[in-house]
């Protein structure tokens, strides 16, 4: 197709990079579909212009998606975007130590964290809070971690959603035991874990692959490939597209443009339902780019060229969304409107959960750790609230 | 730095200061400001880029208002903390704009993580409460009238200067008291054990409890026992210098001591407060020189801390020296028909390849004397209240090792034929100085050799090898004019040093042995008369 030498992943870091544009027909993808067969293997349906390609397979998994389904899709990723920029504002200014961007990969967490079910299961690393924003979590929770006010942000069980693993690829293991525990409910929920490239040279997402195939567990391993791990770029450690890693732990895996939302959202669909009938783990690469730092203490300019920036953000995930609603008649003023002042909402609100966040007290330290009275921690709070008593009373001053 | 103005309601004006933009960064340079004193700004518009050790990044306005004041001009290298820009915010609620600490006097601040770090406290640590004037909540009250009418006239001690803090000031405990205690009051147990026993010691080491004066001042140069501040690295620094803590001020941060106020303390500007204990002059005697006060070293010294080989040499000889009487004797005797047997053994078939010194026929010549002298061949079994006698030798040999003093010894020595002691011998003295002789041959000795001789010493006092009888000193073998066949020559003289345990040995018997070994040195045929 003469489209696709344009396209995302066969742009002009095609000869450097073997990640984002990789050669045809030998990938792990498991349905190569029409739209593929051109100069990279990445399952999508809309293309970085906003021109929406017909696909055989997967255009049946998004049948439902009409154009109020995708404004709404649209609108999470401009809310999650702004949730983004207004964490960012909110480390610059002081209030959260540090805090880990998303920007860019709006479309590959909508696209996924859409197409769960609220009973499935959401292992994440410390990147996925528009995965968070999708499940339902309070807004303040989110920031609650990086404002070093409490050790976890909320209780897994209210969003089915575990607290964000810092531990590079450790969650990819919980993932996996937990869709383990559910073979033995009985049940047809899923469990879905999100890492990085980086994460993928850990034993632990090794070792969690192993077990998935051999349980044949409902799990998705879903790897958001940004290019980046840190200051590491994904040719260092990968010679061959990260999917085709699954297939040889016996994992199908498809890779997918993580720029495209609509087809995030299909592949995720895809894997669910394999996974509820009983076809075990799938192996998702999205591949996207992370266009801002690591996190808000790194200064991605020392290591990577400005160049490819340039180009990823001609493939802005947005962008070609707003460009398809456009052409479809969607994206009126109204809309507009609408979506901008959701956007303006959220973040208020994000900033007042963050600022009117209460201060810890010492003692709560002592809390969340047993869900149950324990005796033993009674008595090391009693001894540490006495050993606070014996200090002299602060001096009286502001407090934040 | 001004005081913002909290008065001019509706507005108000804020005060942005520095945050940690990095993790755990403690200063910025503002590269570029992007707003001017006046300009109205928005909620997160940029106004300056700032420059990390990490990353320039750019500042977003933390409020929608009017900058006021630009406390930093560009270029300037800000800490964390500090003010950098005034807003005056018009007519929001309190609780939109509340993020930064309204301060009426800015005080300093910490760097930290989040925000704008912990206030420093005036002491520059947490002020823990006083000891004497507030007890914690629930803690016991030490038991002072029972003290008063057990130990003490109410007209010397009073309960009024008898606080808490005295006692662990100016009493040493005598159960191991813990280096921070969580309860800022003494225990009656503690009290109780602890003035009875102090009252009953020498007042010297004691002043507190005869002298009231003494005992407040000592109050007041000790009001805390809690370990002094400082980092593990340079504990650890202090520790190995010898370099009591307690003894420095600390110069860092909230008294914290630094390494420099170690090492300025080695170089001799501790305080007169370290207390000395060299160790050469503590009384050698005493059986643990225990809990010494780390001293700091004067210019000049170097401190070693006793440990390992030298501890243990020190305790086998102050146990043996003030354990058991010794008896030293000398004899000087020409041993020239030793060195010519010597020099005859060394051209000789039979120790070809065999390395033969005087210390090979002076070893010999003891397991011959003591055949006819046991006694020297026994032991002091206090235990048992018992002398054991030994049938073998199990000759000792003191060696100079990289580990120090060592006297290992060859198992049956009096068994073993001449050549077999000498190879015997000089597998041992090879394995000590390589460092590898095995515990095996360190134990079991029943009686020593030490050969100074090799250093050019003529005599000495041997310190007996713990739980042996006799320790014979071998000295240099030199030229010497000596009486020969009625006449003066130039002779080869040796001198023997012979220390034994009077408790078990006699004078008769040590000198009979001493003059054995002098004998057969003498003239080795003489070996022909004893075996």
């Amino acid at each position: 197709m003469t489209e696709d030498s344009t396209q995302p992943g066969a742009g002009p870091d095609s000869g450097s990079d073997p990640q984002g544009a990789a050669p045809s027909g030998t990938g792990g993808t498991v349905h190569p579909g029409p739209g593929r067969e051109g100069a990279d293997d990445l399952v999508r349906l809309v293309d970085h212009h906003g021109v929406r390609h017909p696909d055989r397979h997967y255009d049946a998994l998004v049948a439902d998606v009409d154009g109020a389904a995708l404004q709404k899709l649209y609108e999470d990723m401009v809310v999650v975007r702004r949730i983004d920029a207004e964490a960012t504002a909110l480390q610059r200014q002081g209030e959260l130590a540090l805090w880990p961007p998303l920007l860019g990969q709006e479309a590959a967490q909508i696209g996924s964290g859409r197409a769960l079910r609220s009973d499935d299961f959401v292992f994440s690393s410390y990147r996925e809070n528009a995965v968070a924003y999708c499940r339902g979590v309070d807004l303040g929770d989110i920031l609650r971690v990086w404002r070093g006010n409490a050790s976890s942000g909320w209780d897994p069980y209210t969003i089915n959603m575990a607290t964000p693993q810092v531990i590079i690829g450790a969650q990819t293991l919980h993932a996996t035991g937990y869709a383990m525990g559910i073979i033995n409910d009985g049940a047809d929920s899923v469990a879905v874990t999100y890492f990085g490239d980086g994460a993928t040279s850990q034993g632990d997402v090794n070792e969690a692959m192993v077990f998935a195939a051999s349980y044949q567990a409902p799990v998705i391993f879903f790897c958001q490939n940004n290019h980046w791990a840190i200051s590491e770029p994904v040719g260092l450690q990968a010679h061959v597209p990260i999917a085709r890693r699954a297939p040889g732990f016996g994992i199908p895996s498809v890779r997918v443009d993580g720029n495209d939302v609509l087809a995030c959202l299909a592949v995720t669909r895809e894997a669910l339902t394999r996974a509820r009938s009983g076809g075990g783990p799938t192996f998702i690469e999205a591949v996207t780019y992370r266009m801002g730092p690591h996190t808000t203490a790194d200064d991605p300019t020392r290591y990577r060229d400005a160049n490819e920036l340039e180009d990823w953000a001609a493939r802005d995930p947005l962008a070609r969304i707003a460009t398809l609603l456009d052409s479809l008649g969607l994206l009126g003023a109204d809309y507009s409107d609408a979506v901008k002042a959701k956007a303006d909402a959220v973040a208020a609100e994000l900033r007042e959960g963050c600022l009117s966040m209460p201060e810890p007290a010492p003692s709560d330290v002592f809390r969340h750790v047993y869900s149950e009275p324990n005796s033993w921690l009674e008595r090391q709070q009693d001894h540490y609230e006495r050993y606070l008593a014996s200090f002299a009373p602060a001096p009286q001053e502001g407090t934040r | 730095m001004s005081a913002p103005a909290t008065d001019a309601s509706p507005t108000t004006v804020r005060e942005f200061r520095l945050p940690d933009l990095g993790e755990g960064l403690t200063e910025s340079e503002i590269v570029q400001w992007h707003v001017t004193e006046g300009d109205t700004v928005e909620l997160n518009q940029i106004i300056a880029d700032v420059e990390t050790a990490k990353a320039v990044v750019e500042l977003p306005s933390p409020y929608a208002g009017v900058v006021v004041r630009l406390h930093e001009p560009a270029g300037a290298v800000v800490d964390v903390g500090a003010p950098i820009v005034s807003f005056r915010i018009a007519g929001e609620p309190e609780a939109v704009v509340r993020p930064v600490p309204e301060d009426e006097a800015p005080a300093r601040r910490e760097p930290n993580l989040v925000g704008y770090g912990a206030a420093v406290e005036k002491g520059g640590r947490p002020q823990r409460r006083s000891r004497s004037t507030v007890p914690a909540a629930g803690a016991p009250v030490p038991q002072v009238p029972a003290l008063e009418a057990t130990v003490l006239p109410a007209t010397v001690l009073p309960a009024t200067v008898l606080p808490a803090t005295v006692l662990p000031a100016a009493i040493p405990a005598p159960t191991s008291a813990p280096e921070r205690r969580p309860a800022p009051v003494q225990t009656p147990a503690q009290a109780r054990t602890a003035v009875p026993s102090a009252a009953l010691a020498p007042g010297r080491s004691h002043p507190a409890v005869h002298d009231v004066s003494a005992a407040s001042s000592r109050t007041v140069v000790a009001p805390t026992d809690e370990r002094p501040r400082s980092t593990p690295p340079v504990r650890k620094l202090a520790r190995d210098l010898g370099i009591a803590l307690e003894d420095l001020a600390g110069t860092g941060p909230g008294a914290l001591i630094t390494r420099a106020d170690v090492l300025a303390a080695l170089a001799g500007a501790a305080g007169p407060a370290a207390a000395v204990l060299d160790a050469g002059t503590a009384p050698v005697g005493s059986p643990e020189p225990a809990r010494a006060e780390r001293a700091a070293a004067a210019p000049g010294e170097i401190r070693t801390p006793i440990k390992g080989m030298r501890k243990h040499t020190a305790a086998a000889m102050v146990a043996s020296a003030f354990t058991a009487p010794h008896v030293t004797e000398f004899l000087t005797i020409d041993v020239t028909p030793t060195m010519e047997l010597l020099a005859e053994l060394k051209g000789s078939r039979a120790f070809e390849g065999t390395k033969v010194t005087p210390l090979t026929l002076v070893a010999k010549a003891v397991c011959i004397a003591v055949a006819r002298n046991p006694t020297l061949n026994s032991s002091w079994d206090e235990a048992a209240q018992e002398i054991v006698q030994y049938s073998a030798v199990n000759l000792g040999i003191a060696a100079a090792t990289p580990r120090g003093l060592l006297v290992p010894n060859i198992k049956g020595a009096q068994g073993l034929a001449l050549v077999e002691l000498a190879r015997a011998l000089n597998g041992l003295t090879e394995t000590a100085r390589a460092g590898r002789t095995p515990p095996a041959d360190l134990a079991g000795g029943t009686l020593s050799i030490t050969n100074i001789g090799v250093f050019g010493i003529d005599a000495g006092t041997p310190i007996l090898n713990p739980r042996e009888a006799a320790i014979l000193a071998m000295g240099a073998v030199r030229s010497m004019p000596w009486e020969y066949q009625g006449t003066v020559a130039l002779r080869s003289v040796m001198t023997l040093s012979l220390s034994f345990d009077h408790r078990l040995v006699d004078g008769e018997q040590g000198s009979r042995f001493l003059a054995d070994v002098g004998t057969i040195l003498r003239n080795p045929a003489m070996v022909l008369t004893m075996v």
